[in-house]
């Protein structure tokens, strides 16, 4: 059994309380951070746990925090990043309604390192009963004086807000989420100047995901040396990851870093297996936007390695052969999976999703998002299967945010590791066409 | 002061300088194509991605090269930086591909477009672009819409620059009724619901608009604007500077744009009296023809020949003076 740092508690009866809650040891991290450690000390055992941005990047946290600039005299803010609207993953819901308190006392705790005394919780607008849940919380929170003014006595102040979001994807890009928290349209913003130097209402800003704030009391608690004990190399602590697609246990899973992908996938502790007794076709490990693995390679590297859930083995091999943790949005196929549809779908989204600022993402997510519709209804052309290698190329490395990247990563890594299946779409345009079609070794299988 | 390189030529500019405004300081070919950037313009720029240029070194301090193309419009001079630009052919290619992708969803209508022989796009294709296109699928189209009686949009054509939307916040200021619906290649200029910007400065957004998105009903199917002669003029306008250029064909006036500068942005902008409303000579006080490229794509096009600062390329050898002042400017790679 791994250990559980984040959701030991979260079936517990009444944990969403702040009775309950405290029950279970919360808001000791408040108190012990606000009564006997400098923000700085804070800062320290963050950098110490090496705990990286659960949001999908990566980011080692404390040293996102280290660079936040503090120039005299002006305030600085904290914003959560509750957008969680990618495809495959949700796992800071979960967290969010289950165990609000968890979310708060983060907050709590990283704006007191941070000197923030104000800061945010931007939730992606379709969780409003979420939002109830938190707002619920907050209010709890308030008066039991850890928000608000002189908060424990220690002369600290914060206020916490939930904002709910513009139900658009791009609004969890986090300067997009800033120009929609000051009531903007959201869209993504040029870099530099970065959020930490002028975030919102131009001030410093940390944007950190929920998961990642909902790590900070534990590493207070416990110590961020203790904490880095947990996992491999520099992927330490543990991860939540939202399981979905043809497995026999697909939910939300904490795991240590550095579990072997193959026992998430098979092992009755996790996801079971695949359903009904079929075979695993691919996988995408950390959300729709990170290059689909086929079996072989989300099992084992290039190398023979067991591939581990850890952000420097899942992306050995870079995109040729390798993928990444991402946001831990794992999505599972069988071998009834149809690539070219799936990709389609993918591609759908993010064409749907684009903001439309930067020409290759508004311009190329379409274009892509039409060539695979054609080419699983039967119309494509071989030369179409390298067109989209091409747009993707035009796409990556180009645009304002990474949602271009996002958009064409899946579809680049698709064509790489199943293109016999795109060619398939095309020699056999009329069976391709028919739905629920799929291309297995040479058959279709309906 | 911040000293860089670009293609290989040393300028020195003002720290905060933008990249793109520091290859202006040396003028000519090598300066970056840019299709949403406008100076006079706050927040505009990082958009349309036709001036990514590659950061060979980031600064004195730290001379890593920059990991992406960069955005030239935007992102700031550091002391020591190296950048190219015509030297590096994978900007080349990139440029290339902005171009494709600007250009999949445009209708291609310039036989009937207002903006034809003045336009960005044209002039950005022609110069970076290849003839042939990739595209097979429907292309995205909008119904024209007028917005006011002076102003048509026919946001088929648009390039989502934002410009307008600059112009209109900035320039043309008032109830904010011109801004962005949608999004991703849905997105779309609106004034909700076909409102009209009810200002004197509004007239500005088509000067702007680097195609034929945003045209002067007042000037619609009269000409193409190569058959027409730029005359500089002004006259006493209590609104605005009244330093206009006005368009002739024979002895009249077909229309009134403001005065722009080799870059295409406008220098004063003007008020909408002197635009749509004084179309006869006796109304200006005529200083004499334009400036106008004559070598230029069409001879209307650019708006003044391109200038070279003197004193960043003195010392340089006579041929790359020469490379510089080609117009249109160097085209690499086909
Ligand atoms: C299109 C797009 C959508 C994103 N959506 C989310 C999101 O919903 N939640 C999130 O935490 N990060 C999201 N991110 C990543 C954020 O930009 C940012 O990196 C993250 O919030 C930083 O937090 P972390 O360092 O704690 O991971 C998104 C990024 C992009 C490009
Ligand atoms: S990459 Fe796409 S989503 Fe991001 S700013 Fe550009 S158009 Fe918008
Ligand atoms: S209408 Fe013209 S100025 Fe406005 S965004 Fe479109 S192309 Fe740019
Ligand atoms: S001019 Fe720089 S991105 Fe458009």
């Amino acid at each position: 059994m791994g250990r559980k740092l984040l959701t030991e508690h979260i079936n517990v009866e009444g944990i969403d309380t702040l009775e309950g809650y405290r029950k279970h040891g919360g808001y000791r991290s408040v108190e012990k951070a606000l009564k006997t450690m400098t923000p700085d000390e804070v800062v320290e055992e963050v950098k110490k746990s090496g705990l990286r941005g659960r949001g999908g990047a990566g980011f080692p946290t404390g040293m996102k925090w280290s660079f936040l600039a503090k120039p005299e005299g002006v305030p600085r803010y904290l914003v959560c990043n509750a957008d969680e609207s990618e495809p495959g993953t949700f796992k800071d819901r979960q967290l969010m309604s289950k165990l609000p308190h968890l979310l708060i006392e983060g907050m709590i705790t990283s704006s007191y390192a941070l000197g923030a005394n104000t800061s945010y919780i931007y939730i992606r607008g379709e969780l409003l009963y979420v939002l109830r849940i938190l707002e619920k919380a907050i209010a709890e929170a308030y008066a039991a004086g850890f928000l608000g003014k002189n908060i424990l006595g220690s002369g600290y102040d914060l206020d916490l807000h939930v904002h709910p979001g513009g139900g658009a994807y791009i609004c969890g890009e986090e300067t997009a989420l800033l120009e929609s928290l000051e009531g903007k349209r959201g869209n993504p913003r040029n870099k530099p100047p970065f959020p930490a130097v002028q975030g919102l209402y131009a001030r410093p800003t940390v944007v950190n995901n929920v998961e990642s704030i909902a790590a900070v009391p534990v590493i207070v608690n416990e110590g961020g040396d203790e904490y880095a004990k947990i996992g491999i190399g520099r992927s330490t602590g543990t991860k939540l990851i939202s399981a979905c697609g043809h497995l026999n246990k697909p939910g939300i899973y904490e795991i240590e870093l550095g579990l072997p992908v193959e026992e998430f996938i098979y092992s009755d502790e996790y996801c079971g297996g695949i359903w009904k007794g079929r075979d695993l076709k691919a996988v995408v490990a950390g959300g729709s936007s990170v290059p689909i693995l086929p079996k072989e390679l989300i099992l084992k590297t290039a190398a023979g390695e067991n591939r581990l859930m850890t952000y420097e083995s899942l992306s050995d091999g870079g995109f040729v052969t390798g993928t990444m943790l991402g946001s831990g949005g794992f999505i599972a196929m069988d071998e009834t999976t149809c690539i070219v549809r799936n990709t389609w779908n993918f591609s759908r989204f993010y064409h749907h999703e684009s903001c439309g600022q930067c020409s290759p993402c508004r311009e190329g997510t379409g274009w892509m998002e039409k060539v695979l519709h054609r080419l699983e209804h039967g119309h494509g052309h071989m030369e179409d299967i390298d067109l989209l290698v091409s747009v993707a190329k035009q796409i990556e490395g180009n645009t304002i945010c990474p949602l271009g990247e996002a958009a064409a990563w899946p579809v680049a890594a698709a064509v790489r590791h199943f293109r016999h299946e795109f060619e398939w779409h095309v020699t056999h345009a009329k069976e391709a066409a028919q739905p629920g079609a799929v291309y297995r070794a040479g058959a279709v299988l309906v | 002061m911040a000293k860089i390189t670009f293609d290989g030529i040393e300028v020195e500019v003002p720290d905060g300088t933008t990249i793109l405004n520091a290859a202006r300081q040396i003028g000519g070919s090598i300066v970056p194509p840019a299709m949403c950037y406008y100076t006079p313009l706050k927040g505009s720029g990082g958009k349309c991605r036709a001036c990514l240029v590659r950061v060979a070194a980031g600064s004195a301090k730290d001379p890593r090269p920059m990991p992406k193309l960069v955005a030239s419009c935007v992102t700031p001079v550091q002391d020591g930086m190296v950048v190219e630009n015509t030297t590096n052919e994978q900007v080349l290619n990139v440029r290339k591909g902005i171009v494709e992708m600007l250009l999949i969803n445009h209708p291609l209508d310039c036989p009937v477009c207002d903006q034809a022989g003045e336009c960005d796009l044209q002039n950005f294709a022609f110069e970076h672009g290849v003839s042939t296109t990739r595209y097979q699928e429907e292309r995205r189209t909008f119904e024209k819409i007028d917005i006011g009686p002076l102003i048509q949009l026919h946001m088929t054509r648009c390039i989502l620059c934002y410009r307008c939307v600059y112009t209109a916040d900035q320039i043309a200021k008032g109830d904010r009724v011109h801004g962005v619906l949608g999004r991703g290649d849905a997105a779309e200029i609106g004034t909700y619901i076909e409102n009209i910007i009810d200002n004197d400065f509004s007239g500005n957004v088509i000067d702007v608009c680097p195609v034929g998105a945003l045209t002067d009903k007042t000037f619609r199917f009269k000409s193409r604007v190569w058959f027409t002669k730029p005359v500089n003029a002004h006259r006493d306008c209590p609104k605005c500077s009244g330093n206009v250029v006005l368009w002739y064909k024979g002895k009249d006036v077909l229309r009134t744009t403001a005065r722009k500068d080799q870059y295409g942005e406008v220098k004063e902008w003007i008020c909408n009296e002197c635009r749509f409303e004084k179309k006869e000579t006796s109304d200006w006080q005529i200083e004499g023809p334009a400036h106008i490229d004559r070598s230029s794509v069409i001879s209307a096009n650019h708006y003044e020949l391109p200038v070279l600062n003197q004193s960043v390329v003195a010392d340089l050898p006579e041929s790359t003076v020469r490379d510089l002042q080609q117009n249109p400017p160097l085209k690499l790679g086909n």
